[in-house]
């Protein structure tokens, strides 16, 4: 065994072979229910993760007060950050349990993780939010290529290996919703008429954007930005740049932001001169 | 006017996707289910590429022949060959169409598309998106059928499961008139008509407990048109990828685009050496792979480098810290380069294990990721029928069959990937019918986007034409409906009638026995197999299926019960385990992924032959038999990719090369 210099490196010490952490989650029985807290206690072992400890409690449901309780809902698919379900409020913000390793957000014995679900969507149960609103803004946004069908016409177009590169960056969202969570002009919005009265947000945006940049993508351009100058549109964004701080994969979301804001100014001005 | 024809399509992957788009276009209505939103399917975690022929590599000698020529000697020589020769004829073509779609290829200088090497093949004609190219492919095929549900044409049900297809009396036996599914979120429990069904439900990984598949990939949809009377083809064919990393709830994939990157896999020379990494010079490390493979070295097929890596840990002793580990190095590659092309699996191997690959090699091990057999499904051949079968292909010499449309498979045939149930359709990982007894990497995708717009058509045209056009699912009597309904909401109470009561043992914990068959599977059925291990594991999953026949569940719930889900997909994992584990105790040799420690040695004459698998409702277990395999295109021969320390199947490949 390893003698410490310090204490606190005889604690991590202690906490690397065997520790008991404490998970606080706020559960909910479906929409209009009463909300609650559990606490659950489990012994830790090196290189788990939110979802290994959410699979320990389904398997075994007791609470801290010796209670047994239900196995927590929560929404997960891939387990490697890149499919975007298993989002929530891990300790505060919004991010990817499958990539909250216990020994980074709770290293020491005795450590709590409280876990949330996001509250800019409805809960449908526990930690599981309906993020429907955030497909139904790829289709207002017109989130494609028109292209004419699926037949064999050949090659698409020719690009540069930076232009590529800024397409691949935009084109690696996994609409998990992180950048609405974090946003102060994003506001939660539980019926379907009501979403397009408030800020589209951050992720529909940069997705326009990225269509906008493919040669054929922005046959498109013009419909995209008349959505975006609507009353849940760019101007909504109030530029707290919280979105591209939480972002997972690190897209550039205030420049995409920014580049649709001078789209849409351009697209105005020449709607103007053109008397449209 | 006339009811507008339905088609159902379950699982929104690659190839749920794509089918759904072609079959939208020939102006069927389609209805898609998925358990999660279809952007968040598991062909999100392919990560290496897709392979096709390409400009480059036909001037370099490359074609279309010799890219289904690798796939067929990749997979052993088990696969069904006119399907195969259908799809590498079609690969070109499926590029340049997600090219149209704007999937973010990496590019040449010039403005090409880049191509890089994958296992199995001595030249470039991979094609990727970083080391995210499933998820690059997948979101343009789910943005093409946004767009298709903007205009009406697709309707989406997604978080909704599929529990079982209704059957009605067909000509010939039952034929699909529909689906039962379950809304996940309100429990409500429905019948669905449509005049035929596809399955794009993918792989079974969760059947071993940790894989590299997503939790969703548990196989029940499989199982439960199994046990409908669906046959189940090569079952024991399941491909254990050389590089994965191993974490505490699943394992996950190192592409092997690290390897056609130039990552090489090795271990320290001497057993037990405790050095970090860059501290053993060159000459002190064991480059396995390289030294045995100098012909293909670390890009030889994934069955290969497994049980190699396997071998240098569990029977060498030789793994990195004396565990089940070894080194998969691209130090020595520069950094930019690395981020570059292969940023994705970087950044996934950094943010789990908190170690930067570009500057510490990686430890890896061996992880179950992929399923060669599945449903079993038919086809029409196409034109290309040679007088016997054709040795192998020699690069850049004239090619035995062209590349044109329909020389593998009749384009539009109705029974195109139709199972033996009529209207029921199987496209993508979850059918048997491209890739033998192992797959080489980077066809994955393309096999899935292949049978979905190639196979669509198919499906168009048995509704326009077949039993549909004359009696349609419209008219198909209710009760057949409703009786479905009825089995699956009786299935689902007596799940849900044992969450009263105290008793939560081990012994009925529906999660636990998940555990232990997760485990079992692994120990018994993957890398290494032989007859009284193969018993055990039968055996063992026969109790498991008592236990699971007396589980209690843990949660009663009427709103969204993810624990029934789970319960209930337990018990049709077993049944997929059960014929995984039949279909490896019947196949008395080796070939591919399926090695035998009692049976070393392929054997042509018994065993160059389909595990064909029916249910057998009244013992509850599967039914093996074996049907041939159609070679008429490519003579069998020794598969050994140029392996230097054993004489005779190289002398073997030889002779049957006619050298």
């Amino acid at each position: 065994m390893t003698v410490a210099t310090t204490n606190g490196t005889a604690k991590r010490t202690a906490a690397a072979n065997s520790r008991k952490v404490r998970f606080r989650i706020k559960r909910c029985d479906g929409p209009n229910k009463l909300v609650r807290w559990e606490t659950f206690e489990l012994t830790i072992a090196k290189g788990e993760n939110v979802i290994s400890c959410l699979q320990k409690i389904a398997a075994n449901p007791v609470t801290t007060e010796g209670k047994r309780s239900t196995p927590v809902v929560w929404d997960c698919s891939c387990l490697e950050e890149v499919c975007g379900s298993c989002t929530m409020v891990i300790n505060g913000q919004a991010r990817q349990s499958c990539s909250a390793l216990i020994d980074v957000i709770a290293p020491d014995d005795g450590d709590t993780v409280t876990l949330e679900p996001m509250s800019k969507f409805p809960v449908i149960r526990d930690l599981w939010v309906d993020r429907s609103r955030m497909f139904d803004a790829l289709k207002r946004v017109k989130a494609w290529v028109p292209i004419d069908g699926t037949y064999d016409l050949g090659a698409g177009p020719r690009e540069r290996p930076e232009e590529q590169a800024v397409r691949y960056a935009l084109s690696e969202c996994m609409t998990c919703g992180c950048c609405l969570e974090a946003c102060p002009q994003f506001e939660l919005a539980e019926d379907e008429s009501e979403w397009d009265k408030s800020f589209i947000g951050a992720q529909a945006l940069s997705q326009a954007r990225l269509f906008n940049l493919h040669e054929t993508g922005a046959q498109l351009k013009g419909d995209r930005l008349e959505t975006l100058m609507g009353p849940d549109g760019v101007s909504e964004c109030g530029n707290a740049q919280n979105c591209v701080k939480v972002c997972p994969k690190h897209i550039p979301l205030t420049e995409s932001i920014a580049a649709v804001g001078r789209s849409t100014t351009i697209h105005a001005i020449s709607k103007w001169f053109s008397g449209k | 006017m006339t009811q507008q024809q339905r088609v159902i399509v379950v699982g929104g992957g690659l190839a749920g996707l794509a089918g759904s788009a072609r079959m939208a276009e020939a102006g069927l209505a389609v209805d898609l289910f998925s358990l999660v939103p279809v952007k968040r399917s598991h062909s999100v975690c392919a990560q290496g590429g897709i392979n096709a022929c390409n400009e480059v590599a036909r001037q370099q000698g490359y074609s279309e022949y010799e890219h289904f020529d690798e796939t067929i000697y990749g997979g052993d020589f088990l696969a069904d060959q006119h399907p195969v020769l259908e799809m590498a004829n079609w690969a070109p073509r499926i590029i340049d169409l997600l090219d149209r779609m704007g999937v973010p290829f990496n590019r040449t200088a010039e403005g090409y598309r880049d191509l890089r090497l994958f296992g199995g093949s001595l030249f470039k004609r991979t094609h990727f998106s970083g080391a995210t190219t499933g998820q690059q492919l997948l979101y343009a095929l789910d943005e093409q059928v946004r767009r298709l549900e903007a205009d009406g044409a697709v309707t989406k049900y997604e978080s909704w499961e599929f529990l079982r297809p209704i059957l009605a009396d067909g000509a010939d036996g039952p034929r699909c008139v529909g689906i039962v599914a379950q809304d996940l979120r309100t429990m409500q429990i429905r019948a669905f008509r449509a005049d035929a069904v596809v399955m794009a439900t993918g792989g079974a990984g969760l059947v071993f407990g940790k894989s590299t598949n997503s939790v969703i990939c548990t196989g029940a949809a499989l199982a439960r048109c199994y046990q409908a009377g669906a046959a189940y083809a090569n079952p024991e064919m399941i491909q254990v990828h050389p590089t994965a990393v191993p974490g505490a709830d699943k394992l996950r994939l190192m592409s092997e685009s690290a390897r056609g990157e130039g990552g090489r896999v090795w271990v320290p020379r001497k057993k037990g050496d405790s050095r970090p990494a860059r501290e053993i010079p060159e000459a002190e490390r064991l480059y396995f792979l390289e030294e045995k493979y100098p012909k293909y070295g670390n890009i030889v097929p994934r069955d290969i480098a497994t049980r190699e890596i396997f071998d240098i840990c569990v029977n060498q002793h030789m793994g990195v810290d004396g565990g089940n580990q070894v080194y998969l190095d691209l130090t020595h590659k520069d950094p930019e380069y690395l981020t570059r092309k292969l940023g994705g699996i970087m950044d996934i191997y950094q943010k789990f294990v908190g170690v930067d690959p570009r500057h510490e090699p990686m430890k890896i091990f061996p992880g179950v990721h992929y399923s060669m057999g599945g449903l079993w499904t038919q086809y029409t051949a196409g034109s290309y029928a040679p007088s016997e079968p054709q040795p192998a292909h020699v690069s850049g010499t004239e090619t035995a069959c062209d590349a044109e449309i329909g020389r593998g498979m009749l384009p539009g045939a109705p029974n195109n990937m139709m199972t033996n149930i009529e209207g029921l359709y199987a496209f993508g990982e979850v059918n048997f019918a491209f890739h033998g007894a192992n797959r080489l990497g980077a066809n994955a995708l393309l096999s899935c986007i292949f049978d979905g717009l190639f196979s669509g058509v198919g499906v168009a045209n048995y509704i326009r034409d077949g039993a549909p056009s004359t009696a349609p699912a419209e008219s198909i009597p209710q009760s057949v409906f409703d009786s479905a309904v009825g089995a699956e909401s009786s299935r689902q109470k007596a799940i849900t009638d044992t969450a009263i009561g105290g008793d939560h043992a081990d012994e009925t914990n529906p999660y636990i026995i998940a555990k232990e068959m997760g485990e079992e599977m692994t120990a018994g059925c993957t890398v290494v197999r032989e007859e009284a291990r193969l018993q055990k594991t039968l055996d063992r999953i026969a109790e498991l299926r008592d236990r699971w026949s007396r589980m209690k569940l843990a949660d009663g719930a009427t709103w969204t019960n993810q624990s029934l889900s789970f319960a209930r997909s337990v018990g049709d994992m077993l049944a997929v385990a059960d014929a995984m584990a039949s279909g490896a105790k019947a196949r008395k040799e080796s070939r591919g992924a399926h090695y035998r420690i009692d049976y070393p040695d392929r054997d042509d004459a018994k065993f160059m032959k389909t595990t064909f698998v029916t249910y057998d409702a009244g013992e509850g277990r599967a039914r093996v038999e074996h049907r041939e395999v159609r070679a008429e295109l490519v003579a069998p021969r020794a598969r050994t990719y140029g392996k230097v320390d054993k004489e005779e199947p190289a002398k073997a490949e030889a002779a049957a090369a006619g050298v």
